[in-house]
């Protein structure tokens, strides 16, 4: 490939107080959002949350009920779809069936007058390694290739602002983790500003340089991959990406950099710079792979918090890890995932356990403890029908 | 040995159903090489011949009605192709007030016995004042038509992805290009259907054409009028063409289509 063939840098992305109401419901509420340029920026949330309608906003293809869209620090907000600097890779790839795949590429810059389409088209599908099956229909091709044919289509335009609609959803587990390097490297590459839309956490952390958390159309918490991880800041954060073990008490004292939180009776401490609340009932968590399992009653130690004993109700092996449930008198299930560093479970159903952290490891979440909501993923039943019911409510009002 | 009834009932009923079918397609095929004499009926065999083939226009009226039908055909399929694949567009993408309904009344021509809608239309061109002929006939048949067109595009415009038409509209082209480029090829096997449907009703209607002709005569109208004296050989050489025409069409379209996928199988 030419060198600084793709050389145009990505822009900025502006939202503004965006909100966007449907018939029967407010898909997003107040957004407000800034994307530097060349970043790879992950928008995640489950279904439902927003997400994609935020995309759809961006690239021109809904209309926001209110808030301003810019674009490289130009507002855009009323500029239609086709006049946009943007692409999108759709989730279903939307590719032409009527045309080759050459012709699929060569698309935007023939609509745009560009010089020369056919040979910036080789040259993109060059880049997605998939030049020699350039003359062939989508319908001929596999669900990967039709997805990097997809890719090449949108990043051939040198678009400012490059829009990724979950296009790994289709994908299976093996060729999903190859793609999401792929297109790593291709942003890399090219050096574009990437929008990647999607509902899989640890595509969401591989992939972006920052991850948005986007729940009930707004956006819950923003940062690095590892700060999300490290130090989720509600309790949807703490159980979206990844898994928590979450408690809630009222904070005793504070002595130095660290506030006590009563759980149940037992003093547990977390840093004040990890706590979100530094007074009344707060919710604390800590991550099921930072907890250490004993057998025996640990030592009381600095910096180490301890709860126990309980019974092991559950183990199952996953692998790399074994995943331990112990049930707490006053605290519920506590889930524990160790490394397998010897054959066989370290403690079985049934026996006793204690279970400790570094104090560091713990944090202290934002939610106000009575709403804390208990995460649930919105494809059950319940939130399918709800979202049938909108949909269907939508459509009596409109006819 | 077993007799099995059932083995042998089901073949026997289908050659039956069959010859049942086809006797009058043959007989009209074999009639048209009928040595009649000229200007009498073509009931009794009186020799091969292929002269009624050679000079098909011999026969009073024949072509200039045959040329009427394929007129009127052509002129009525592109009024109703266009109109009813804007509307398809309409109903199947837009959500409207009384889109509903409108799906409904479009629906109706469909559904109303052709005497009555051929007597109603008649009645309305009397009172309105329009005198009935070419202009009434092509009116008449592009409007029921229509519906067809409709029903048949509309189908394919909901099998289409809007996704396909966002990703255009993403890619730079303005709504015009979108049309041309993107939706029209897609929905293309479908208006070709929908046009080749609407010709063919419009060539064998007869109620319909009937009650608005005025002096015009199409061909159904003519074979009609000519059965009261005997319809000419030449008569039944046309039918048969128009047959033989609509099986070339079919057969060609089938093989192609079975080439085509051959070739995809080949390459992937």
């Amino acid at each position: 490939m030419a060198e600084g063939a793709f050389a145009e840098a990505g822009a900025d992305l502006e939202l503004v107080g965006i909100h966007k109401r449907f018939p029967g419901f407010t898909a997003i509420e107040d957004l407000d959002l800034r994307i530097p340029a060349g970043s790879f920026f992950a928008l995640l949330g489950p279904s439902g949350c927003g997400k994609t309608t935020t995309l759809r906003l961006v690239a021109g293809l809904e209309q926001p009920t209110s808030g301003r869209i810019l674009i490289g620090g130009k507002d855009v907000t009323d500029v239609k779809s086709f006049k946009r600097p943007v692409n999108t890779v759709f989730q279903s790839y939307a590719l032409f069936p009527h045309m080759t795949v050459l012709e699929n590429v060569a698309f935007g810059l023939r609509r745009r007058g560009i010089p020369d389409p056919l040979g910036k088209a080789h040259e993109a599908l060059r880049l997605v390694e998939l030049d020699h099956l350039s003359a062939r229909r989508p319908a001929q091709l596999s669900g990967g290739q039709q997805q990097r044919v997809a890719l090449a289509r949108a990043v051939v335009n040198r678009p400012a602002l490059l829009l990724l609609d979950e296009p790994l959803g289709a994908l299976d587990l093996k060729l999903r983790r190859q793609m999401q390097l792929e297109l790593k490297s291709i942003q890399t590459d090219v050096g574009l500003t990437f929008l990647h839309v999607t509902h899989d956490p640890e595509e969401a952390l591989t992939m972006a340089d920052t991850v948005a958390v986007m729940n009930k159309g707004k956006i819950e918490q923003m940062g690095a991959p590892e700060e999300l991880y490290e130090l989720p800041k509600t309790a949807f954060v703490a159980n979206f990406l990844g898994q928590s073990n979450l408690f809630t008490g009222p904070v005793v004292s504070s002595k130095g950099d660290s506030i006590i939180v009563d759980i149940a009776g037992v003093k547990v401490e977390v840093p004040s710079a990890r706590a979100q609340r530094h007074t009344d009932e707060v919710t604390i968590g800590v991550r099921p792979e930072k907890l250490m399992l004993h057998t025996e009653a640990p030592r009381k130690a600095a910096g180490v918090n301890v709860l126990g004993p309980g019974r092991v109700t559950d183990v199952s092996f996953s692998g790399v890890s074994t995943q331990y449930q112990i049930a707490i008198p006053g605290l519920g299930l506590v889930t524990v995932f160790a490394q397998n560093m010897v054959f066989g479970p370290v403690v079985n159903v049934g026996a006793e356990a204690w279970v400790a952290w570094t104090v560091d490891h713990g944090f202290g979440l934002a939610d106000e403890p009575e709403h804390a909501p208990k995460f649930a993923a919105d494809t059950d039943t319940a939130t399918i029908a709800l979202q049938t019911r909108h949909e269907l409510l939508a459509e009596i009002e409109e006819a | 040995m077993k007799f099995s009834l059932g083995k042998w009932l089901l073949p026997l009923y289908s050659a039956l159903a069959l010859i049942f079918l086809l006797v009058p397609i043959a007989y009209t095929f074999v009639f048209s090489f009928n040595n009649s004499p000229k200007g009498k009926s073509n009931v009794q065999w009186a020799g091969f011949t292929f002269d009624k083939w050679l000079n098909v226009c011999d026969a009073q009226g024949v072509c200039e009605a045959f040329v009427t039908s394929i007129v009127v055909g052509v002129i009525a399929t592109l009024i109703a192709t266009a109109l009813g694949t804007l509307m398809a567009l309409a109903l199947a993408r837009y959500r409207f007030r009384a889109r509903s309904a409108i799906s409904l009344l479009l629906f109706l021509p469909m559904a109303t016995p052709e005497v009555v809608l051929g007597a109603g239309l008649a009645a309305q061109f009397l009172t309105a004042g329009v005198p009935k002929g070419m202009v009434t006939i092509i009116i008449a048949h592009a409007l029921f038509c229509l519906s067809f067109v409709v029903v048949t595009v509309k189908a394919r415009v909901a099998s289409l992805d809007p996704a396909l038409e966002e990703a255009g509209r993403d890619l730079y082209g303005s709504p015009a290009q979108v049309f041309w480029k993107i939706t029209f090829p897609l929905l293309l096997p479908g208006i070709i259907a929908a046009a080749l449907l609407s010709f063919a009703l419009s060539f064998d209607d007869f109620i319909i054409t009937r009650f608005n002709n005025g002096g015009v005569t199409t061909f159904p109208i003519y074979v009609y009028t000519a059965a009261a004296r005997g319809v000419p050989a030449e008569a039944n050489v046309i039918a048969s063409a128009v047959f033989l025409f609509a099986l070339i069409l079919v057969v060609v379209s089938q093989l192609s289509s079975a080439a085509r996928r051959k070739r995809l199988a080949k390459l992937s």
